[in-house]
């Protein structure tokens, strides 16, 4: 694999994996929805 | 609208059949072959700005618009939308997010029901010794494919075996959504994302570490090969509208947006919980999938035993099938197995969570306007799946599987997204749209997107719309040249076969229903055509129906 491939291929990669790994961790810190009103600013 | 006792049981299970939904067959098999065929590393580069610009302004959008809709007691397209907008014209509009999954779902599910197959063939070790001919002949079989047309002959694919196991895939399809989101579609999307992402890994280290095989003397049989053949950044293919077209298509498809799935599942979220976070991260999952595990399986190992140029000349969808058991071969008996078994086993989790999805409008449609219960939604959503889903089984090599895909998978999916994201941008208006974006959100919404949602994406889905349209010759950029120096000087177009005006009046095509008393293939082609258009002015029809029904219902409260 050429060096340009080989730096694209890791950068998207693992950017994309990390990036998933952070949302997912998101969600499960806060795993069940309650109906919270934060940012709610009402219709 | 009826009150619904279906829901969510967790955020978790939310999040994972929303991304089940946007993951299927394509982030395996589509993608890799779009890559390949756009110029390799280059491809990545206009994927990902559609990604930025396309597909999360739409993943947000469609979110919200699902939870604004659900929260009204709508649960599928036709009266969200219509819930949205002041004119009668949007709950027709909206028509299309249960059309496109109707049409998409009863060939999907017959294409899952080869992998189901392939799946057990690959446990009893059917391929075991076959060479690539063999396996390739082994799947015309399965799935009666003659190989070709013949003259004063109607030739009928009637696969027994396929039928029987597509019946069987339909039957665990509607069971599971008879068992409604929680108790079905959820439950299997908790087992069937896991175990999907631990056999793309499996495969994809497997094909990352096979390096060069050296196969019959060829020097380019290297899974690097074609790692680098994919990652190899060509920025001259950065200016063909081609491959942005391409890019930006592969984006509507992986996400599953345009399709009324989202807004669908969305519609069981209650008022104050987030959508900007989970629509992140189902639709971040549904990248990794793609670009780390999807690119990483098909093009290396093919490459790995094929070499560069047969992938180059050879590669689609039907590698799935009538290749990667042969190549899965090279690897000895047991690993043969426990790799047809991973192949086979993540492409049917991939397809069922994402048919399930597609079977969820029509039962929310009729669950709200009709009152129907589950069971009974979901046979009545078998029958159709069924009736449609027959020509496309019997009349597979006419091309009738192709036209369904073509105008419901393809066409349906940009006018439906072109026309939500103008109600939302525009009608519903970005004021109150970016509220329901961040109602209760999880993360912060970059501001940016407000620009974004209201500017950039509707001008960057007209533009693919109307590529669509009037596309020429190929659609590089020196064809789009041609075009309007041909339009100037003549006063003509070259179009495209696949622009839709092309398609729509069979502008490249001698039109010829029946050859010495025997129907042709375009007379197949339109009979196709015909069944997908009463199938959309019949859903139309019951939604005329059941606005009427609103109507009196609202009248008599009034009184």
């Amino acid at each position: 694999m050429s060096n340009a491939a080989l730096i694209l291929m890791i950068s998207v990669q693992g950017s994309v994996t990390l990036i998933t790994a952070y949302f997912l961790w998101k969600v499960l810190k806060t795993p069940t929805e309650s109906g919270k009103t934060k940012n709610d600013t009402g219709d | 609208m009826a009150k619904t006792s279906d829901g969510w049981g967790s955020r978790i299970g939310l999040v994972l059949a929303m991304a089940g939904n946007a993951v299927g067959l394509g982030n395996f098999l589509r993608f890799p072959v779009q890559a390949v065929q756009n110029g390799g590393g280059a491809f990545i580069i206009p994927y990902f700005v559609s990604f930025l610009l396309m597909g999360i302004p739409l993943l947000w959008v469609e979110w919200s618009m699902g939870r604004y809709g659900g929260v009204r007691g709508n649960h599928s397209t036709p009266f969200i939308v219509d819930s949205m907008g002041k004119s009668r014209i949007w709950k027709y509009v909206g028509v299309f997010g249960i059309f496109t999954n109707l049409g998409i779902i009863s060939y999907y599910t017959y294409i899952e029901s080869w992998t189901l197959s392939y799946t057990f063939q690959s446990i009893f070790q059917t391929f075991h010794g076959m060479d690539r001919q063999q396996v390739s002949a082994a799947f015309n079989t399965y799935a009666g494919i003659h190989g070709g047309l013949k003259d004063n002959q109607l030739d009928i694919n009637f696969p027994v075996v396929a039928i029987i196991v597509f019946l069987i895939t339909l039957g665990i399809n509607i069971y599971i959504l008879s068992k409604g989101l929680s108790g079905g579609i959820e439950k299997v999307a908790k087992i069937a994302m896991p175990l999907l992402i631990l056999f793309g890994i499996f495969l994809a280290i497997r094909a990352v570490t096979l390096g060069s095989t050296g196969i019959n003397g060829c020097s380019t049989c290297n899974s690097h090969v074609g790692l680098n053949f994919l990652w190899n950044p060509d920025f001259t293919s950065l200016a063909n509208p081609k491959v942005w077209l391409a890019a930006a298509g592969q984006i509507f498809f992986t996400l599953s947006v345009g399709m009324g799935t989202i807004h669908c599942y969305a519609a069981y979220i209650k008022k104050n919980n987030d959508v900007a976070l989970n629509a992140m991260s189902a639709g971040w999952m549904n990248e990794f999938v793609e670009i780390v595990l999807g690119a990483s399986v098909v093009i290396p190992i093919a490459v790995g035993y094929m070499g560069l140029d047969w992938v180059k000349e050879n590669t689609g969808f039907m590698m799935a099938f009538k290749t990667m058991p042969y190549l899965f071969n090279q690897w000895g008996a047991i690993l043969a197995t426990i790799s047809g078994v991973a192949w086979f086993g993540l492409l049917f989790f991939a397809g069922i969570t994402s048919s399930l999805a597609m079977g969820t409008p029509f039962m929310g449609f009729v669950e709200d306007e009709f009152g129907w219960g589950r069971k009974k939604a979901s046979i009545v959503l078998g029958f159709i799946i069924l009736i449609l889903a027959l020509p496309t089984i019997l009349f597979f090599e006419y091309g009738v599987f192709d036209e369904y895909d073509y105008w419901t998978g393809t066409v349906s999916l940009v006018i439906f997204a072109t026309a939500e994201i103008i109600l939302f941008s525009w009608v519903f208006g970005l004021k109150k749209g970016w509220r329901e974006i961040t109602r209760g959100a999880d993360i912060n919404v970059p501001v940016i997107y407000k620009f974004i949602i209201k500017w950039v994406t509707p001008i960057f889905i007209l533009t693919i719309f109307i590529t669509a349209l009037v596309k020429p010759l190929n659609g590089e950029m020196s064809d789009w040249q041609t075009a309007f120096h041909q339009l100037f000087s003549k006063g003509t177009w070259p179009w495209a076969n696949d622009s839709i005006i092309a398609q729509v009046f069979h502008l490249k095509e001698k039109i010829i229903y029946f050859k010495n008393g025997t129907p042709t293939a375009m007379f197949f082609k339109d009979m196709s055509r015909l069944l997908l258009l009463s199938t959309f002015l019949g859903l139309s029809y019951f939604v005329h129906v059941a606005a009427k029904k609103r109507k009196l219902k609202a009248k008599k409260i009034a009184s």
